[in-house]
């Protein structure tokens, strides 16, 4: 059986598992063994996607997910194993606790396998700024994953791991989902419980699924969702998550942002890559001949999301990120000669240079004087983005872009200009700052840079498919439809 | 309640200007944002959780009854109570706030303006109580530097923080008007208000002005006092040397202070660090509350009567004098004792303000200042009948005295038997009292003559002498009466 | 756009230390991504209200109903340094 168990998706695990042609115990070890190999350390040959893995075999686990392993983004609290979000300071903390979201997925059965690297505190688009080294794309191991959650993307991909937990606050899941070729979901914001994930910005985070394929992030959000006593913001979903099954798109009404297709001056580096774009209207394409109607939208304010999203995002983290002063828990600066010299020592020792960034950034759009010019200004953005979205909705059903304007950039390729790093997440920003609900599905392949001849021959490119709020089933539908249609040919990145 | 000026008798009378700021840690059953219990005395850092450790990944659910007590606050004081109030976080570093900031209230407070008394409210918002640090300076040393410990038991305890208009202007009216306001919140049952544990705890802000001026002058915050007696020495404190300071024409600096009670010193709390910047800002983790009908509601139908209103019933209703009243109704166990003797139908019954008199002065000074009557052995009902038997002239005021004695050695039902045993009974018809008035006048014959020819101071030792026959059975306008009546004028 | 003492300003306030080094790198890449932020001024706002909340319900409250503490050992389990049954820290007056 283990020949093909790296074939299965989870939902296919599953029956197997149920109809007794193998035990969760077997894949487990299966998987287990596969993390271990190459899930590790880059010298060793790993992608350095997991910064743990389960050091026994789990025994099968009751319940709809049958005990089939799983991933989780380091920085979901996980009761007496390392939940490190990828930083220096929290390096080798051992939560008290698990996460709601993690602690459901495990009451359906499912097996925690690893914890997967990131990017430190989930600020990044590449999974570089993990305190931990960069995780490395299987497409192309000169290559990033995406990021943040680029360990939880790598290891789908790679086939280290059924499947994968990770978060999204700009982009995290859908972008390295792109960069992978593997499927990655943003829930509406609220859907699933924040409880126990280690915060980036509150108001924008969300956990959301990492999967080979559409069926199984619906399978796995349906064991996420849910009103958390624990957590005020979360929400109950209206509805069950229903096991995606259109295969047409008739009557379904397309919106294509034009600001987004053609960002203008300002915005040099979010112009599509002539292969995404390529990719992303062979896309279209193929939604028309499902049935489904195209149309160009207007979202007039969707190019200041990017502004907007940077300056309320590093705000809130400035404050999230201030409990790590080395009193109560994680790394703390030796020899310290008095309070202030053990805070500002143990802080620049323990945070990585993105994550300072962005503590100052914020810390300067909150302090008195600016907060009007930006904080406040960026929360007016945001209402106009929201309303933006809402004004579409009113004529089309569901929104598509490309996930990211390029496929899987090369290591190192844009660590020395933040601002560059930053446009990697143009197109999934807008959404977050909406709250609402967007899927990346793999639509293709694409050269990198300036169409062919570049290197890296084909890499995974990605489609994003915005809906409203609450709109999940709907969304995984026609991501579903689309996806049959596509026929991305998954397994090809496999180690 | 003491005249504005400070200073007396200095040429330009100086009017101190105050305003406070007060924490009160509110009685609910477990902290602000999480489930722990509240403590007080426990063993350090018992009663913690992910939430109030500010641990990773945790996050903050308000408390549905401190919100409650919020709004009984509110009506209480009579403000506003806005349909929708917010949490704000107010960011800074400090080792008893494990999140690096205080969860508070900023531009959405849950109460809006009010008064209690002659002072006006500002507002009152909720946030969370810090850790208590502990100074352990050498003992705990790490690498060189003393060393300080934090109990998180109290971190995240509801406080309600109560601002006033500058409406004070002396030591003495902030002493009578925080009294107040303890009796309120008591009464409310909100919190213990008791100062000891901390669960009142006052800023003050000071500034003189020429008597009469309208502008404020400039003013100094003096932090975190917790005793009545404390608040009012370090305010006169205060007062007085912004006063010296103005007086030798210089001015005062607007800085935070610090009242040392042991030392009666007051210092600048100026660290080398920079002026704060909290950067308030909207906390994403919690919605803002709605405050619906019902839990207005809820909130009003939960209060009792309060003082202020408590004392006008006593002066309306039972004609007790303003003082009176107002003593019974601001100590609250005194006023609910008095309600219990009025409810006792002793027969004959007791005048209210007798009654109020005898509480009052008589017990109260038998029983010792803040002792609760009710915990005494005097009942309520067996003081009701004691105070019914002077009003009826079938015990003197003397008499009632020794059987009160009596009463708060050994308790007992019943005062008229005290009275029987004791043969205190008041003396009966004229006859009786009159022969002895008869014989003391006899007794004294050259004051009885000095006493007719006007002279009223004489009538002393007569009085003396009938008061030591009958052991102060007699009463003594009786007595006088008597003593008039038989030597015909 | 924002000068050498503005970043030691928010440096401190942020409880960050700098080396001299650090500085002039840091005021440069705060300033090119404040120039980009910046473009949102030129939006007019004015009537807009801002929003915190996407979720458009208002907070659910916590019955005041105790939960279990943590016994200390556990909370103080990943501290640094621990005496005297609480957290030790430098003194603040120290
Ligand atoms: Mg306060
Ligand atoms: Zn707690």
């Amino acid at each position: 059986m283990t020949a093909d168990m790296l074939e299965l998706t989870a939902t296919q695990a599953i029956a197997e598992i149920e109809a007794g042609s193998m035990s969760a115990r077997e894949l487990f070890a299966f998987y287990r063994q596969r993390a271990d190999e190459h899930g590790g350390d880059v010298d060793a040959g790993g992608l350095n996607c997991f910064t743990w893995v389960a050091a026994e075999v789990a025994e099968g686990a009751p319940g709809p997910l049958a005990g089939v392993p799983l991933a989780v983004k380091d920085l979901f609290c996980t009761k007496g194993v390392p939940s490190q979000s990828g930083s220096r300071i929290l390096e080798g903390y051992r939560p008290p606790y698990t996460a709601t979201s993690v602690e459901r997925l495990q009451a359906a059965g499912a097996t925690l396998l690893a914890k997967a690297n990131q990017d430190e505190f989930a600020m990044g688009s590449s999974n570089e700024n993990s305190a931990f080294g960069a995780a490395l794309n299987p497409w192309d191991r000169g290559r990033v994953p995406g990021g943040s959650s680029g360990g939880s993307a790598a290891a789908v991909a790679a086939g280290l791991a059924p499947w994968a937990l990770g978060t999204d606050t700009g982009g995290s899941i859908r972008q390295p989902a792109a960069m992978c070729g593997i499927v990655g979901l943003k829930p509406t914001y609220g859907a699933v419980s924040r409880y126990g994930m280690i915060a980036f910005a509150s108001s924008l985070d969300q956990a959301g699924p990492l999967t080979r394929d559409v069926t199984d992030a619906a399978l796995l959000l349906k064991h996420m969702i849910g009103r958390d006593p624990c957590d005020a913001t979360s929400l109950q979903f209206p509805e069950e998550i229903e096991r995606p099954r259109a295969e047409r798109l008739d009557g379904v009404r397309l919106g294509v942002p034009a600001e987004l297709q053609n960002p203008g001056a300002d915005f040099a580096g979010a112009e599509l890559a002539p292969s995404v774009r390529a990719a992303f209207e062979r896309a279209l394409s193929l939604a028309r001949e499902l049935g489904a109607s195209v149309q160009e939208i207007h979202l007039p304010h969707a190019t200041h999301a990017l502004s907007a999203y940077y300056i309320l995002s590093s705000s809130e983290a400035s404050s999230n990120l201030a409990r790590f002063d080395g009193v109560r828990y994680g790394a703390r600066a030796p020899d310290a000669t008095d309070l202030v010299d053990m805070y500002t020592r143990t802080r620049r020792d323990g945070f990585g240079p993105e994550v300072k960034r962005r503590i100052m950034l914020g810390t300067y759009a909150l302090s008195a004087g600016y907060y009007d010019a930006y904080y406040g200004r960026a929360q007016r953005v945001r209402t106009k983005i929201a309303e933006d979205f809402r004004t579409a909705f009113a004529d089309v059903d569901l929104i598509v872009t490309p996930t990211s304007a390029n496929v899987a950039f090369a290591l190192g390729e844009k660590t020395a200009d933040p601002w560059s790093m930053y446009l990697s997440d143009f197109f999934t920003v807008p959404m977050s700052l909406a709250g609402i609900p967007a899927i990346s599905i793999p639509c293709g392949l694409g050269a990198p840079g300036a169409g062919a001849g570049a290197s890296g021959a084909g890499l995974p490119v990605g489609l994003q498919i915005a809906g409203p709020a609450f709109s999940e089933n709907r969304l995984l539908g026609a991501a579903h439809a689309l996806e049959q249609a596509i026929g991305f040919e998954q397994g090809r990145a496999r180690v | 309640m003491s005249d504005g000026s400070v200073g007396e008798g200095t040429a330009a009378a100086l009017e101190a200007v105050i305003g406070l700021e007060i924490h009160v840690q509110l009685a609910t059953a477990t902290k602000m944002f999480c489930g722990c219990a509240l403590s007080f005395g426990d063993p350090p850092n018992t009663h913690t959780c992910p939430i109030c450790l500010g641990l990773p990944g945790s996050l903050p659910v308000a408390n549905e009854r401190a919100v409650h007590f919020g709004l009984m606050i509110g009506h209480a004081l009579g403000s506003q109570l806005a349909p929708r109030s917010s949490f704000h976080r107010k960011n800074y570093f400090y080792p008893d706030l494990p999140k690096g900031y205080q969860i508070s209230q900023y531009d959405e407070p849950l109460c809006l303006g009010g008064r209690l008394g002659e002072v006006r409210i500002h507002r009152v918002h909720l946030e969370e109580d810090a850790a208590k640090l502990i100074h352990v300076g050498e003992s705990g040393r790490i690498h060189g530097s003393d060393s300080s410990v934090v109990d998180f038991n109290r971190g995240g305890t509801p406080l309600a923080e109560i601002v006033t208009e500058p409406d004070l202007r002396s030591p003495e009216q902030v002493g009578e008007w925080l009294r107040l306001l303890r009796a309120t919140l008591r009464r409310l049952g909100v919190s213990d208000v008791n100062m000891e544990e901390g669960s009142l705890r006052c800023d003050a802000n000071i500034s003189l002005r020429p008597a009469g001026s309208e502008e404020l002058g400039v003013k100094t915050e003096l932090k975190n006092m917790n005793s009545f007696r404390f608040i009012e020495r370090g305010i006169r404190a205060e007062v007085e040397r912004q006063r010296r300071i103005i007086e030798s024409g210089e001015t005062v600096v607007q800085e935070t202070l610090h009242f040392d009670p042991a030392s009666g010193a007051i210092t600048s709390l100026r660290s080398k660090e920079e002026a704060h910047d909290y950067r308030y800002f909207p906390e994403p983790d919690l919605l803002p509350v709605a405050i619906d009908e019902a839990m207005l509601a809820a909130a009003r139908e939960a209060m009792s009567e309060l003082p202020a209103e408590r004392a006008e019933r006593f002066e309306n209703e039972l004609a007790l004098s303003a003082d009176s009243a107002q003593l019974l109704a601001f100590r609250g166990e005194l006023g609910d004792y008095f309600e219990a003797a009025l409810a006792a139908h002793a027969d004959p019954p007791p005048p209210a303000q007798a009654l109020a008199n005898w509480i009052a002065g008589d017990l109260v000074a038998r029983l010792g200042e803040g002792e609760d009557p009710a915990a005494s052995r005097v009942q309520a009902r067996a003081l009701a009948a004691l105070v019914g038997l002077v009003a009826a002239k079938r015990v003197s005021v003397g008499a009632g005295r020794q059987v009160l004695d009596k009463l708060v050695a050994e308790g007992g039902e019943d005062p008229a038997a005290i009275v029987e045993e004791e043969g205190l009974a008041a003396l009966g018809g004229d006859d009786e009292l009159g022969a002895i008035v008869a014989a003391a006048l006899a007794a004294n014959s050259e004051a009885a003559e000095r006493v007719r020819a006007g002279n009223e101071k004489a009538i002393g030792p007569i009085v003396g002498a009938v008061m030591r026959e009958t052991k102060g059975r007699a009463d003594g306008t009786e007595v006088m009466r008597l003593v008039h009546e038989q030597l015909g004028i | 756009m924002i000068d050498r003492d503005e970043v030691l300003h928010v440096a401190r306030l942020a409880r960050l230390a700098l080396s001299d080094e650090e500085i002039e790198p840091m005021a440069r890449e705060l300033s090119a991504v404040l120039d980009h932020v910046a473009k949102i001024a030129e939006l007019s706002l004015e009537d807009v209200s801002p929003t915190s909340h996407v979720v458009e319900i208002t907070g659910a409250l916590r019955a005041d109903e105790p939960r279990p503490s943590l016994p200390r050992e556990v909370a103080f389990d990943q501290a640094p340094a621990v005496g005297d049954e609480g957290f030790l820290v430098p003194s603040p007056q120290a």
